[in-house]
């Protein structure tokens, strides 16, 4: 059977890759942070070794708009292109062809249906910086095959934090009983408290910091119980109004499982936390 | 009031860069190219075959898109990310040269301060 290896749970920051190439003189002071604790969340993912990567995040109306949403979606795919002319222009991200599993999203997807998620199929999906950026920070060669999957943390009416939390959890017992010797890690990416196009965008820090400790503070600990009692939409809204990507984050704890993580970081940027987290299902060392 | 409609034209004109050019410098010229050449076309990704019928702007969403006016979209409850990064696209490089870096999504957000502690208008259609 398939081993998981790890479980990242990352924000995912657009201008990481612009504010940390950038020359001297345009630099932010905190770019050396930043990039020093990416490179130090990275060797994490190196560290578990991974064969192929399942990859969680949320398309940004860029393929998908309010004509056709998907709740939830997987692409199965030999290759996938990403990044959007949109992206490019605002965020400076470059296009990245990345490498598919066509047998292991087939695999993913029936394992989905069989276990009541109806899942929507894509056999020709760009990849957004949703995942693109944890890419860059992760897996920068983007050497490995993805197997990507969607949710909807964007266009109401979302699902709820349970459902992404059991989502999590099937789409654990599907990595666990793919008949195959390759290693695999979860990579994926969402928010803690957001704020976009609203009177809390931009400032100082998120528009929420202590939901965001307390945000760590549950997923480090595997605490889904005080997450299903804390977080609603309505919570989430009340942090900011684009929170509601922290469900991609309760789906990554949900793929682990409700254990402590093996390694916790964050740092505190204008505009938002950054968080980074990996769980080792096996166990610290075990790779 | 159609959301649906007007973020169908936030979609369609951010992902274009020629019709994002001409929103920014003949809004009220390009809302009607937009309208015949894509907004009544099924869907949002360039059909040219089949037909929407029913979809029209209301004279406050035709107005505000024509005015750049990202305070009355928001709270007609236009997506807040459509917004966002369209007006990003038109505005920001000139804030930058003249007021610096995040100056225009910090007077985005100055406009839109009389929302903070409400519920914001939704987003949901």
């Amino acid at each position: 059977m398939a081993e998981l290896t790890a479980v990242l749970a990352t924000t995912h920051h657009p201008f990481y890759l612009k504010a940390t190439t950038a020359p001297p003189e345009e630099r932010m002071p905190q770019a050396d942070e930043w990039k020093s604790k990416v490179e130090a969340y990275r060797e994490t993912l190196t560290a578990a070794n991974p064969d192929i990567l399942v990859m969680i995040g949320s398309d940004h109306f860029h393929q998908f708009f309010h004509d056709n949403y998907p709740t939830f979606l997987i692409g199965k795919q030999p290759i996938y292109d990403a990044t959007y002319y949109n992206e490019e222009r605002e965020f400076g991200i470059p296009k990245y062809t990345l490498q598919g599993h066509e047998e292991f999203s087939g695999f993913m997807l029936q394992g989905l249906l069989d276990r009541g998620f109806d899942f929507s199929v894509s056999h020709e999906l760009k990849l957004d910086h949703s995942i693109i950026c944890p890419i860059i920070t992760t897996r920068p060669e983007a050497d490995l095959p993805v197997v990507p999957i969607y949710t909807n943390i964007f266009a109401p009416p979302l699902p709820s934090p349970k459902r992404f939390w059991d989502l999590g959890r099937a789409i654990r017992s599907i990595i666990d009983e793919w008949p195959s010797d390759l290693k695999v890690a979860a990579v994926g990416s969402g928010h803690l408290s957001l704020e976009l196009g609203g009177p809390r965008q931009f400032r100082e820090t998120g528009p929420d910091p202590e939901f965001d400790r307390n945000a760590i503070e549950w997923l480090s600990t595997g605490n889904i119980d005080a997450i299903l009692e804390n977080v609603t939409h309505e919570s989430m809204a009340g942090s900011g109004n684009a929170t509601h990507g922290f469900m991609d984050l309760i789906l990554m704890m949900g793929i682990a499982g409700p254990i402590e993580a093996d390694y916790v970081d964050n740092l505190d940027l204008f505009h938002t936390m950054e968080m980074y987290m990996t769980w080792y299902p096996k166990g610290r060392g075990a790779n | 009031m159609s959301k649906y409609y007007v973020n169908k034209f936030l979609y369609q004109v951010d992902r274009d860069p020629e019709l994002l050019a001409r929103y920014k410098s003949e809004p009220k010229a390009l809302i009607e190219f937009w309208e015949k050449e894509y907004g009544q076309w099924l869907g949002a990704t360039g059909n040219s075959v089949e037909k929407t019928s029913w979809l029209e702007f209301t004279d406050k969403e035709r107005k505000a898109l024509e005015n750049h006016d990202y305070v009355t979209l928001f709270e007609i409850g236009a997506h807040f990310f459509l917004c966002l990064t369209i007006y990003i696209a038109i505005y920001n490089d000139d804030y930058m040269e003249k007021y610096g870096p995040l100056s225009f999504q910090r007077e985005y957000a100055a406009k839109l301060a009389h929302w903070e502690g409400k519920d914001y208008p939704s987003v949901q259609i």
